[in-house]
Parts: C-alpha cells; sequence; structure tokens
C-alpha cells in the first residue's frame, strides 16, 4: 500500500479509520496541552508523569487480569497521578531542584514497572502477552472505544480550556501576581496538570511509556516558533500534533507496518526542525538573512558618510574624487560602490566617483534616518 | 495627609527554612503618603511585601488593610512585582498584559469587555506605552517593560500600591516617568510602598521611609528619621548621606 492508496483507504477502511482518528485526536490534544508545558517550563514533567504510568498498568494487570485498554489505563493513571504529586511534594518539601524529583520519580517508578513486567511475563499465564506493547506503543490496537475515549477527552479538555481561559493565562505568565487578584493558583494548577496527566494517559497504548513526552513537547515547541499570541500557539500546536497523528499513521501503514508510535514522533520531530529554520520571525534562516543584510546596509552607509565627509570639504559637493581614496577606508568593498551607483547616490567616471545632490541630502541626515528606523 | 491608617502590620515573622527573614515586624503605614522600604539585601524587602499581599504565608503575625483583613480587602491593593519574576518571552502583547489587571475584578471565568478594554488603554497612555500596545513583550526595553507593569496596576484603580523595586534596571527618563506617575497616585490621596534600593534619591522622592533589617528599624517620614544614624542600624556600616532640607 503506498501513501495514495493509504489516503483513499481512511475513508473506507474501518479499522485505518479508527487508528488515523485516534492519533489525529490524541495529537490535538497532546499539542494543546503540552503548550502549557512548555510555557510553565515544566517540559520533563510529561516525561516523568508517562514513566510514572507504567508500574500502574502492571499493577492493574496482576490484580484484574483483564486486557482491555480502559482498566489498565485507569491503572496508569492512578500511579501517574501519585508520580506527579510526590514530584510536587519533592520540589515543596525539600531542597532538590525539579529536575532532581522529576529525575529521581521517573526512574523510580519505570524501574518498578519493568520489574513488575518481568515478573508478569514469567508467570504461566498465556494471557499476559502484549503487555509490553505499553513501552513503545501500538497503534494497530485501537478500537472504537478508545478513540470514544480520546474524544471525550479533548472535549472536555477543550471546554475546559476555553471556560478558564484567562485564569490559565495569567497563571502561566504571573503566578504571584494572580495569588494577588484572589485568584486561587493551586486549584489551577492542579486542573491543568491533571489534564495532562489524563491526556498522556490516554496516549500510552498508541505511543508508549518512552516516547509520549514527545507528543506533548515537539508539536508546542513548533508552534512557539510561527506566533506571539498564546491563543494562535496553542490552536497551531493542535495543528501540528493533529497532523504529526494523521501523516505518521499514514506513514506507518504504507511502509510495511512500521511501528506506529516511533513514526508520528519522527513526524512531529520535522514539524520542530522547519518551525526552527523557517519561521520568519524566530527560525535560523530569516534570523541570518536578516543578519547579513544589515550588516550590508551599515557598511553601504558606512562609507556614503566616508564619502559625505570628503564632500563636504569642497564647495562643489560634485567634485570629483580618486576612488583610490576610498581604499583606506574599512567598510568598503566593490560591491559596496557598485550598489551606491545603483542607488543613484554616487557618479561614477573613469578612476573618479562624485557624490549626486541626491546621495550629499541622504548622508547628511543618514543617523536620523537609522535611529528613526530603530524606533 | 489625615491619620487614618492603610496597612496595619501586627508582629509579623516569616522564614524560608530555619533562618528567620523577617522578625517581629510591626509596621503602620499612615494614608496617602509615598513610602520607600530601604534595607541591604536579604533584609526582608520584598518578603515584607509578599506576605501583606498572602503570597507568602508568615509563620506568626496579621495584617490588615483599613482595619480589615486583606482577603476582604483584596480590590483595593494593587501590586507591581519584580520585572525579573516573570519569562518576557511570553507569547502576549504589552496589550493584554497591561489587561490581567482587569482580571480581579472580573473575578472567575468573566472575559474583559469594552469597558475593561479602554481602562487598559487609559493605562497604557498614562505610561506613555499607547504606542507599543501591539509589541510583543520581550521586544520592549527594560524600562519599557516595568512600564507596563506599572500600567497593569494602574489599572486596577486600587487604594494601595505595593511596588518591589519599579526603578531596578531602568534608565533615567523612564525613572523620572515613573516617579511623577507616584506623586500623582499621592497627590489624589492614594498609599503607595515603595522597595527602594538608591538611598541617594530617598529624600527627593519620598516623603515617608522604613529602614528594615530582618528586624523593624525605624519607620516614620523622611525629614525626621532619614538619617546617618538609621542608617547606620540599617546597614552596619558608618553610612553618611547628605540630606537636603
Amino acid at each position: 500500500m503506498n501513501i495514495q492508496e493509504y489516503f483513499y483507504l481512511v475513508f473506507s477502511d474501518y479499522t485505518l479509520r479508527t487508528i488515523t482518528l485516534g492519533t489525529a485526536i490524541l495529537g490535538a490534544v497532546t499539542g494543546m496541552l503540552g503548550s502549557f508545558a512548555v510555557l510553565r517550563k515544566q517540559s520533563l514533567l510529561g516525561d516523568a508523569i508517562s514513566h510514572a504510568a507504567l508500574p500502574g498498568i502492571a499493577i492493574s494487570f496482576l490484580i484484574t487480569g483483564a486486557k482491555d485498554s480502559n482498566t489498565l489505563l485507569l491503572g496508569a493513571l492512578v500511579s501517574g497521578l501519585i508520580g506527579t504529586f510526590w514530584i510536587r511534594g519533592i520540589i515543596t518539601k525539600t531542597h532538590l531542584k525539579s529536575d532532581t524529583a522529576l529525575g529521581l520519580i521517573l526512574s523510580l517508578f519505570f524501574g518498578f514497572g519493568m520489574l513488575l513486567l518481568t515478573f508478569i511475563q514469567k508467570q504461566p499465564n498465556a494471557n499476559q502477552a502484549g503487555l509490553d506493547k505499553y513501552l513503545f506503543g501500538q497503534a494497530a490496537t485501537l478500537i472504537e472505544s478508545d478513540v470514544w475515549m480520546m474524544a471525550i477527552v479533548t472535549g472536555l479538555c477543550l471546554f475546559v480550556l476555553l471556560l478558564f481561559w484567562k485564569e490559565f493565562k495569567i497563571l502561566l505568565f504571573d503566578k504571584d501576581y494572580a495569588k494577588t487578584l484572589g485568584f486561587n493558583t493551586k486549584t489551577i494548577d492542579v486542573l491543568i496538570t491533571s489534564f495532562i496527566v489524563l491526556a498522556i494517559v490516554l496516549g500510552l497504548q498508541t505511543v508508549g511509556v518512552v516516547l509520549m513526552s514527545a507528543m506533548l513537547l515537539a508539536p508546542a515547541a513548533a508552534a512557539r516558533q510561527w506566533t506571539n499570541s498564546l491563543a494562535k500557539m496553542v490552536f497551531l500546536a493542535a495543528l501540528f500534533g493533529a497532523c504529526s497523528g494523521v501523516f505518521g499513521t499514514a506513514i506507518s501503514a504504507s511502509q510495511n507496518n512500521l511501528s506506529t508510535g516511533p513514526v508520528i514522533v519522527i513526524v512531529a520531530a520535522v514539524f520542530v526542525f522547519i518551525s526552527f529554520v523557517f519561521s520568519p520571525s524566530r527560525g535560523l534562516l530569516f534570523k541570518q538573512i536578516r543578519f547579513i543584510k544589515n550588516r550590508r546596509d551599515l557598511e553601504l552607509h558606512k562609507t556614503l558618510a566616508f564619502m559625505y565627509g570628503i564632500a563636504e570639504t569642497h564647495e562643489n559637493i560634485s567634485h570629483p574624487h580618486e576612488i583610490k581614496i576610498l581604499n583606506n577606508f574599512q567598510g568598503f568593498t566593490k560591491g559596496t560602490l557598485k550598489k551606491l551607483v545603483e542607488k543613484k547616490y554616487v557618479i561614477i567616471k573613469g578612476t573618479t566617483w562624485s557624490l549626486t545632490n541626491e546621495g550629499f541630502k541622504s548622508a547628511s541626515n543618514l543617523y536620523n534616518q537609522l535611529t528613526q528606523q530603530d524606533e | 495627609m489625615n491619620n487614618k491608617i492603610a496597612v496595619q502590620v501586627d508582629d509579623l515573622t516569616v522564614a524560608y527554612n530555619y533562618k528567620p527573614v523577617l522578625w517581629d515586624i510591626d509596621l503602620e503605614i499612615p494614608e496617602g503618603v509615598l513610602m520607600a522600604i530601604v534595607g541591604p539585601n536579604g533584609a526582608g524587602k520584598s518578603t515584607l511585601i509578599k506576605s501583606i499581599l498572602g503570597i507568602l504565608n508568615p509563620i506568626a503575625g496579621s495584617v490588615s488593610i483599613y482595619g480589615k483583613s486583606y482577603k476582604k480587602q483584596r480590590s483595593l491593593v494593587a501590586y507591581v512585582p519584580q520585572k525579573g519574576s516573570v519569562d518576557w518571552d511570553f507569547p502576549t502583547t504589552a496589550l493584554d498584559v497591561v489587561m490581567m489587571g482587569t482580571y480581579g475584578s472580573l473575578g472567575w471565568i468573566k472575559r474583559p469587555r469594552q469597558k475593561e478594554k479602554k481602562a487598559t488603554l487609559e493605562a497604557l497612555e498614562k505610561v506613555g506605552m499607547l504606542p507599543f500596545k501591539n509589541r510583543q513583550i520581550s521586544q520592549l526595553s527594560g524600562g519599557q517593560q516595568q512600564r507596563i507593569f506599572l500600567a497593569r496596576a494602574l489599572v486596577q484603580d486600587a487604594a494601595i500600591y505595593f511596588m518591589d523595586e519599579p526603578f531596578q534596571g531602568v534608565d533615567a527618563t523612564t525613572e523620572i516617568a515613573i516617579i511623577n506617575i507616584l506623586k500623582e497616585l499621592r497627590k489624589v490621596g492614594k498609599t503607595v510602598v515603595v522597595v527602594h534600593h538608591d538611598l541617594q534619591t530617598v529624600p527627593e522622592y519620598f516623603d515617608w521611609v522604613t529602614f528594615l533589617n530582618v528586624k523593624k528599624i525605624a519607620t516614620g517620614p523622611v525629614k525626621d528619621i532619614f538619617n546617618d544614624d538609621n542608617l547606620t542600624k540599617t546597614y552596619g556600616i558608618n553610612y553618611k548621606v547628605s540630606i537636603q532640607e
């Protein structure tokens, strides 16, 4: 199956449609919530939460023996929340910094989860096969009820986001100030964090414990490059996330069933790369272009100013001078002279140059022009 | 100035870990003064403001605003935090930040409307930042960012203003612009409390001063208590400044 076939089949094939819809919704909700995680400088929180969810999956299997995803993810939710509150506890109650707390909980819970998984695998029970799919995710196992669950959580999340938009924004920007205005910052904080945990847990089946944080961060990091408005950033992050989901699924389905989770993450990384390089205001490419152009302009202006200094001493401003004297000036090159001629600031006759009236005028208030542009 | 007490602090003690940052502070701030809080680094100046505003929980002590607890009088108080306390690369505009000053009176869920927008634009005008209203906040200079924070507090239309080092890292033009706005606030009967670092400008800018170094050293009118004796007690070295009469 190639990609065209895939996009044809997506509308008719039930399984493909379910999986694509699932990954798209998942990408949208994680992108949306990821914006908040990134802006709060809690990028690693997602990683810690997803790893902390692993023992929950194992324990919930050990207790119920069931393999349906909702039961297992409920366990993941509980242990994810426990991990999150422990992290918060460590940060507020001890002198440890947040990166230490995150790393500690992440490795502790993940280690415990792996231990339980290997324990389960040694059990003489054929039912346990496939529990390790939560490590790297397996989108192919998504069924309609999973997608419904994702859609409901996404809808709820969108509703809460719109309702408390103003409160979320002020908490993200200036928590102390929000407190003085009378907002209960703890409530808003718990609300955001709970939704982040929920979104992560929903994604475990598709993308897996190890790669889940990329779903949270990559779309948000990409979106930040394109806009200076929080609303647009959240919207773009959701869009990038959804596109990563769809294209990732398309590529994985059309290329011999490559593992979907990693492909989705790589597509998201491509979004990040493109955004870092090509964004008009913050991208590396345009930044470099602007830098070089500014330098050229300044060199040009300095040369013109130097010429002006010489022309000023003569009664006739268009009095011709030897080009040679310009060689003493550092910023001068043949290129700059050519540009000045193109702009009709300078006329060249043989080996001499002379300023035109226009050039003289422009040079005389060069400094004013430059500083005005700056304002 | 009259004899009404705007802010009263009783027996306030604050500690972060074991060492007290503020020890048994009693403080009365009369209505209508422009007061500086001065003291060395680590003296607890910011902590004092944050404790009055309920951002930090004191170990002991109480604060009242016009005789009632701060929680009941929240709408009478505005706060200008230190400029460095937020991330200026946050994706938002100058207008949006100033608009946050209206969130308190709006309460939960309600969005700013025409009335709030108008108040926001007026505050931007007052601090001379109207032409920059749509700028991304990271593209503002340090002085402009400070003015934005001041405008955000002005929108609150409070009776008491607490400001944490509003002159830090701003140029002379902005400093004069800010102090003129503060003096105007005092003229219309507002109370303004400023954490301040530059001792030379205290007599020129302020009419009331509090010396703080973990304990309260002194508080009162600048012309009565701003002297070498109190400065030495606060800063621990023999500090001499010339006081303009």
